[in-house]
């Protein structure tokens, strides 16, 4: 049968990047920031983690170091959109433009090899029935950013700068804080999500290894109104039609049906959600950002 | 007042950037024990030697052709990130008129070079009506797309349309005369006058026409511009219509060109559509800017061929000075105006 549980665990170990990405960039639209950078982000964790635990010998080290890295990372963004007030489109798109070629320099640089590093001393993470502790973590990562943002005092005022940042400045809360805050932690998740895809869904680096996973997270983020429960099911929708595409592969498909499939899958999402939105009237004006 | 002018220029947030970019590129040069002297001499002499200027001029054809389409729809705020799938299939769509046609082969190449222009401009319109009726951003649409399209071409390439016999992910060649002629026994062909003429297109329209108006007032202030009259979606359907037609022109160009043929990755490997973005970004869309940004660009991505062979420093530097170059562009750093004797202290609107 095609839907089994296999599919259903696969579906869930592909979820685990996007999910973590995704509620990354959600924090970031909640206050106010755009960003698009999580594609670059978590090339950085990839290629961070891999190379970590290549010479620490440690996966652990190697999800550490990718986490603090691309946090170090997401500092362009906030320093050059909170900060500078420079545009945040712009330097998300230049931020993963740096990361692929930053990485791919790296990747020459220190290893000498071009493409792909893949060794089968290179030690990923261990599974705990089935999903890496990462897995888990980002599970529990919805539940805690969904308590935050809906019963927690930080998520009420991460709120009010995302809406209405002169109001919150005028209560005493520093939007630019909040914005530097979840900048840096999606930063923090994304490089988590790049240490999942490198150290965890294989155990190799290559050259652009995120393949758009990031921006499928900004559609997630989207699709999901910015809320982490929105943005799991979301991201799950992702990880089946990736799961999907990887089964129908095995049923003699050419493995191109298989890449474009989750894009089709999200663009069709997109277009079903924002066609039953436009229907109802609008309560308030939607912050439109080109 | 030309003084003035001089500093002011040299204040712009374009040449520190730029400068900037380079620093930072000479640091990553001295991080892996090269001279950056020497590299940045070979990635010149590599790129406009004698042996460097054609393979120049032929990237440069491309990312010049990139640029333009990226400018275009970005002179009115609006972000193209789709220019890999137009290209690629305006390039297909070139490949398969060029060996079907049955018309004499200079007709064929006209034919194929319009169906090309044709099918990027159609997709890069799926992608504005996404926008406009489904409300999904530009940006992400255009992007979106982008990926199937690749995957169709190369499916198309590496099965129904594959070489027979070949062991490369290929069309057949096109038949006898299907091909744009060169300059010379050079790679350079009638691609980078067509290339050329649409950026004259490109800067008669933006200056001296109502609709280049149109356009500049949209991309400074889309609120105003649509108070004054500027329907923004029909702008944003033909801007992206003309944006991906000129993506499906690179393409269809590509094709058409050495070695004459669709070869499954040819077209986005060398990462034409971000340089192209990048070089847009660098010029803030401005139509000569553009021209001359894609060729520093083109510079750069072919010289860094050569600076990998002369100081084994590998060429993905190249692609790192592009990206901090915008970097420090977004961010709107310049140089402090003390530096270019500026008493007064003038305040610019943030």
């Amino acid at each position: 049968m095609f839907l089994d549980p296999d599919l259903l665990m696969s579906a869930l170990r592909a979820l685990t990047p996007i999910l973590l990405a995704a509620l990354g960039g959600a924090l970031c639209e909640r206050a106010g920031v755009f960003n698009i950078g999580l594609e670059g982000m978590m090339l950085m964790g990839c290629f961070t983690s891999v190379a970590t635990s290549w010479f620490t010998g440690s996966p652990w080290l190697g999800v550490l170091a990718a986490a603090l890295a691309a946090a170090a990372y997401s500092l362009i963004l906030a320093v050059g959109a909170v900060t500078l007030r420079g545009d945040a489109v712009v330097l998300g798109i230049a931020m993963n433009l740096l990361a692929v070629g930053l990485t791919s320099f790296l990747l020459r640089t220190v290893f000498g090899v071009q493409g792909t590093f893949d060794d089968p001393s290179l030690a990923g993470l261990p599974l705990i029935g089935g999903f890496t502790p990462l897995a888990y973590l980002s599970w529990a990562a919805v539940a805690v950013a969904a308590l935050l943002l809906s019963r927690h005092v930080w998520g009420l005022r991460l709120r009010g700068v995302g809406e209405a940042p002169d109001a919150a400045a005028t209560l005493g809360v520093r939007p630019a804080s909040y914005q530097y805050g979840v900048i840096l932690l999606s930063g923090v998740l994304c490089g988590l999500a790049g240490a999942q895809l490198a150290l965890g869904n294989v155990t190799l680096f290559t050259e652009n290894m995120t393949a758009g996973r990031g921006w499928i997270a900004v559609v997630a983020v989207m699709l999901g109104r910015a809320a982490p429960l929105g943005v799991l099911l979301a991201a799950l929708l992702f990880g089946l039609a990736e799961a999907a595409g990887f089964r129908l592969q095995g049923l003699g498909l050419p493995q191109q049906a298989t890449d474009a499939a989750p894009y089709v899958v999200t663009l069709g999402a997109l277009f079903l959600t924002t066609a039953r939105r436009r229907r109802r009237p609008r309560t308030r004006s939607s912050g439109a950002r080109s | 007042m030309t003084r003035t002018r001089i500093a002011g220029a040299l204040r712009s947030p374009l040449t520190f950037s730029v400068l900037a970019g380079l620093l930072i590129g000479a640091l990553f040069l001295l991080g892996t024990g090269a001279d950056p002297l020497t590299a940045y001499q070979a990635v010149l002499t590599g790129a406009l030697g004698g042996d460097g200027i054609g393979p120049t001029l032929t990237t440069g054809t491309s990312v010049l052709g990139l640029a333009l389409a990226l400018a275009v729809p970005l002179r009115a705020g609006l972000i193209n990130l789709g220019g890999d799938g137009q290209m690629v299939l305006g390039g297909i769509t070139a490949a398969v008129t060029g060996l079907a046609s049955p018309l004499p082969a200079p007709l064929t190449v006209v034919l194929a070079l319009l169906a090309g222009t044709a099918a990027g401009a159609g997709y890069a319109v799926l992608a504005a009506l996404c926008e406009n009726r489904l409300g999904v951003p530009l940006l992400v649409s255009s992007l979106l797309l982008s990926y199937p399209a690749v995957s169709l071409a190369s499916y198309l390439a590496r099965y129904p349309l594959k070489e027979p016999g070949s062991s490369l992910p290929q069309t057949r060649a096109l038949p006898d005369g299907v091909a744009l002629p060169a300059f010379g026994d050079s790679t350079v062909t009638l691609g980078l006058v067509l290339v050329a003429l649409a950026a004259a297109a490109y800067w008669f329209t933006d200056r001296r026409t109502a609709v280049g108006y149109e356009i500049r007032m949209t991309g400074l202030n889309s609120r105003f511009s649509a108070y004054a009259g500027v329907e923004r979606r029909g702008l944003t359907l033909r801007l992206m219509s003309v944006s991906g037609g000129l993506a499906g022109l690179v393409g269809a160009i590509g094709v058409l060109s050495f070695p004459y043929r669709f070869v499954d990755g040819s077209l986005t490997a060398p990462g034409y559509t971000w340089t192209g973005l990048t070089a847009a970004l660098l010029a803030g869309a401005a139509p000569l800017g553009t021209v001359v940004a894609a060729f520093f660009f083109a510079v750069l991505q072919v010289g860094g061929l050569a600076m990998e062979r002369t100081t084994e420093v590998p060429r993905e530097l190249t692609q790192v000075l592009q990206a901090i170059v915008i970097v420090f562009l977004a961010a709107r750093l310049r140089f402090p105006s003390r530096w270019f004797g500026r008493r007064s202290r003038e305040r610019e609107a943030v």
